[in-house]
């Protein structure tokens, strides 16, 4: 290329934009020649986020308690939480009803934030390859969710969720959940020490099938305002 | 005369190494559980290969084990090129090696039998959370050692990344990971409900941003520069995105959590920061593209380059969704559908795996002791592979997750809903096909870059690779923002 583009004549005289240049330029060398003003000045940086946005939560978390009536977690139902858990079913199962019409028109009302306040860690789930299960609970009879989680393609053809067949011969741990039951008295759950000493007989003779099925029928039942618990099926 | 001082590639090396091995076991385990959407009863009867049980060793093996290895191996590397100096404590940058592939094991081999606490991205158990914690301070220590050890005064943009990627990753790590521990194998988090949700995704949007984002643009930095031979492209630019992208990002974490049980005003603020979010992004992904510029005939025959380029670009496309994402009317119809899955995957595959291939195929050579590759052709195959790959697996997922939005909220008429949720699964169960075989084309070309990598190392087998000298004499003392350029000096 031959033509030569005709740069706009510069004013030779410094004006207020090179000094503001300079200034700025330098003032931050000043940074970037010294790490330990970096490293202070990053860290100062990424806390703006998480302070203005977690610290009022925790703030008002004080103030979000469990509705009137609602206990936390019975031994059975703690022990299949944990088990919900750590078969990683919240990787395709959601625990939150939006607050969008087409959300509780399918799954009933929008969930609310004193529904999980037992939740330790909370199950809202980030993805659903199968359904919302906020309220899954009563909703099928004891039968069926033990039918369904030892082969969903015997009650629903098409499924694609696997099989937790292999929960049945599973024994649920119970040091595990009288030492999470005592962990989250401390966290203030009103559990008292009969509760938890009494829980081994609670778990006796019973699986982790058997504790999963007792945490999913509680859902949307057990953690809701007594008025507001659906009419449970009869149980077959 | 003092002895010559040279670099620690060592250490180099055997991240690269590692981070081959587990890039190619993290996606293969992702084509596994892609396939299990499909053929549910793939897992054979044993509870450690069914799908919600290895999935977090799809997303630990691929986020922490392959891309920690990579920012880990690439950092030391480029902290003591851009620093003129060798890296700090030998011994202590061994022993972060080690630490991290022992905690890459224990985790990958305790989650699948249920160690876990439940916590997505933060899955292991709290001991082997301590141990990350312990490890990730060393790091930080060899990191930040060696670039108090700089001949070269002025700190270069890409390790500022990497510094903000060390620090970040430390605060988050420790305040999601609060837990009462209960036994090896119970943990009861101190977090509960809807601050722990917002704490989770606190983190969780974090590690996309100083893991994903942070620690990648470090990457991009340093090679893209070094890659088109040219100075970066703006270096004033690149210090507006970097204060403006490390300050914004942390806000944006409550996008994840749109008209749900958190509070309202948490929800907007996320959402106007995921949408400021877009510019630092995009002045990154402009920055990098333009330190092509001129080159263009000199890249189309250097595979490294296009992995590069196309990174770039994925970023830059991958950002922009975020921001729309982010936005509330279309995370209504977005979220909890298979749209998420595919904007998470044209940022990692497209963007983050991309970028770390690109600059491992510039590093791995010049480590190993070679002018080149082995195999340029190979590079080529692995690029085609992987491009058919992303492609395949970012547009059958953008149509299901579409159809499943669309489908979940189309009411009829008299205000019924029209589809059950399984017609929704049967509509986009075919696409689960497609996204695999995506994932088929991505490990393989993983595997010829793997056999690549042997090639090119045959010689480092043989005998020990000469260590690099450091430059030096007196003449390093740059003061000037070029001089720490990476293409002026190597």
């Amino acid at each position: 290329m031959d033509t030569v583009i005709q740069q706009p004549q510069r004013n030779q005289r410094p004006g207020i934009e090179d000094f503001y240049m300079k200034f700025r330029y330098s003032y931050f060398e000043v940074i970037e020649k010294r790490l330990w003003l970096l490293g202070i000045l990053i860290a100062i940086f990424v806390s703006f986020g998480g302070l203005a946005e977690i610290v009022p939560l925790f703030a008002a978390a004080h103030g979000v308690k469990a509705a009137e009536g609602v206990k936390p977690y019975t031994p059975l139902r703690l022990a299949g939480f944990e088990t919900y858990v750590k078969s990683g079913c919240y990787t395709c199962h959601s625990q939150m009803i939006r607050h969008l019409g087409y959300e509780t028109q399918r799954y009933g009302a929008a969930s609310s934030a004193e529904e999980s306040v037992f939740d330790r860690p909370m199950q809202w789930g980030s993805k659903r390859t199968g359904p919302d299960l906020a309220r899954i609970g009563g909703k099928y009879s004891d039968i069926w969710q033990l039918e369904h989680l030892k082969n969903p393609r015997n009650l629903v053809p098409e499924s694609n969720m696997p099989n937790y067949d292999w929960l049945i011969d599973m024994p649920i741990n119970v040091a595990n959940v009288q030492g999470a039951m005592r962990a989250h008295q401390k966290l203030g759950a009103p559990y008292t020490e009969e509760e938890i000493a009494k829980a081994p007989q609670a778990l006796e003779g019973k699986s982790q099938m058997d504790a999963l099925i007792a945490y999913l029928q509680g859902l949307g039942v057990d953690n809701v305002p007594v008025e507001r618990r659906p009419q449970k099926e009869s149980q077959l | 005369m003092q002895t010559q001082e040279t670099y620690n590639d060592d250490v180099v090396r055997m991240f690269l190494f590692a981070a081959i091995v587990w890039g190619i076991i993290g996606m293969s385990v992702g084509t596994f559980i892609a396939a299990e959407l499909y053929w549910p009863t793939l897992n054979m009867g044993f509870p450690e290969l069914t799908f919600s049980r290895l999935r977090p060793d799809h997303t630990f093996g691929v986020i922490f084990a392959f891309g920690g290895s990579a920012l880990i191996g690439t950092s030391f590397y480029v902290a003591q090129r851009t620093s003129h100096a060798r890296l700090a404590y030998g011994s202590l940058a061994k022993f972060v090696f080690w630490g991290w592939q022992t905690i890459c094991v224990l985790a990958m081999v305790t989650m699948p039998m249920g160690l876990t606490q439940g916590k997505e991205y933060a899955e292991p158990e709290w001991w082997i959370d301590l141990a990350i914690a312990a490890v990730w301070i060393s790091y930080g220590i060899v990191y930040f050692g060696t670039l108090a050890r700089r001949k070269i005064q002025h700190i270069y943009v890409a390790c500022w990344y990497y510094g903000a990627f060390i620090i970040a990753v430390t605060l988050m790590h420790v305040i999601n990971n609060l837990v009462i521990p209960v036994s090896l194998t119970r943990s009861v988090p101190i977090y509960s409900g809807a601050v722990d949700a917002m704490v989770q995704w606190w983190y969780g949007h974090n590690a996309v941003a100083f893991i994903l984002t942070a620690g990648f643009l470090a990457m991009m930095y340093y090679f893209v520069p070094r890659q088109a031979q040219q100075p970066l492209w703006s270096y004033r630019f690149s210090i507006v995105n970097f204060w403006a992208l490390i300050s914004v990002y942390m806000w944006a974490g409550a996008h994840h959590l749109m008209y749900t049980a958190l509070p309202d005003w948490v929800q907007s603020v996320g959402m106007a920061f995921s949408i400021i979010l877009v510019m630092p992004s995009w002045g990154s992904a402009a920055n990098g593209l333009m330190t092509f510029a001129g080159t263009w005939d000199r890249v189309r025959q250097d595979p490294a380059a296009q992995f590069m380029i196309i990174a770039l670009i994925f970023y830059g496309a991958s950002t922009m969704e975020g921001s729309i994402m982010a936005d509330k009317t279309v995370n209504s119809l977005s979220h909890y559908t298979d749209w998420t899955v595919a904007h998470v995957h044209s940022g990692s595959i497209g963007w983050v795996a991309m970028i770390t291939i690109g600059s491992l195929y510039a590093m791995a050579p010049r480590v190993l002791g070679r002018t080149a590759m082995h195999s340029h052709k190979g590079m080529f195959v692995h690029f085609w592979l992987h491009m058919i790959g992303t492609m395949l697996y970012v547009l059958s997922m953008w149509t299901a997750g579409i159809a499943e939005g669309l489908m979940w909220r189309v009411t009829n008429p008299d205000g019924t809903l029209v589809h059950s949720f399984l017609a929704s699964l049967l509509a986009i169960k075919p696409l689960y096909v497609v996204r695999w075989l995506g994932g088929c084309f991505i490990v393989s070309g993983m595997l010829v870059m793997a056999w690549n990598l042997w090639h090119t190392a045959a010689d480092a087998r043989k005998a020990p690779v000469a260590p690099i000298p450091v430059p030096g004499g007196g003449h390093g003392h740059g003061h000037s923002a070029a001089a720490a350029q990476p293409a002026a000096g190597y």
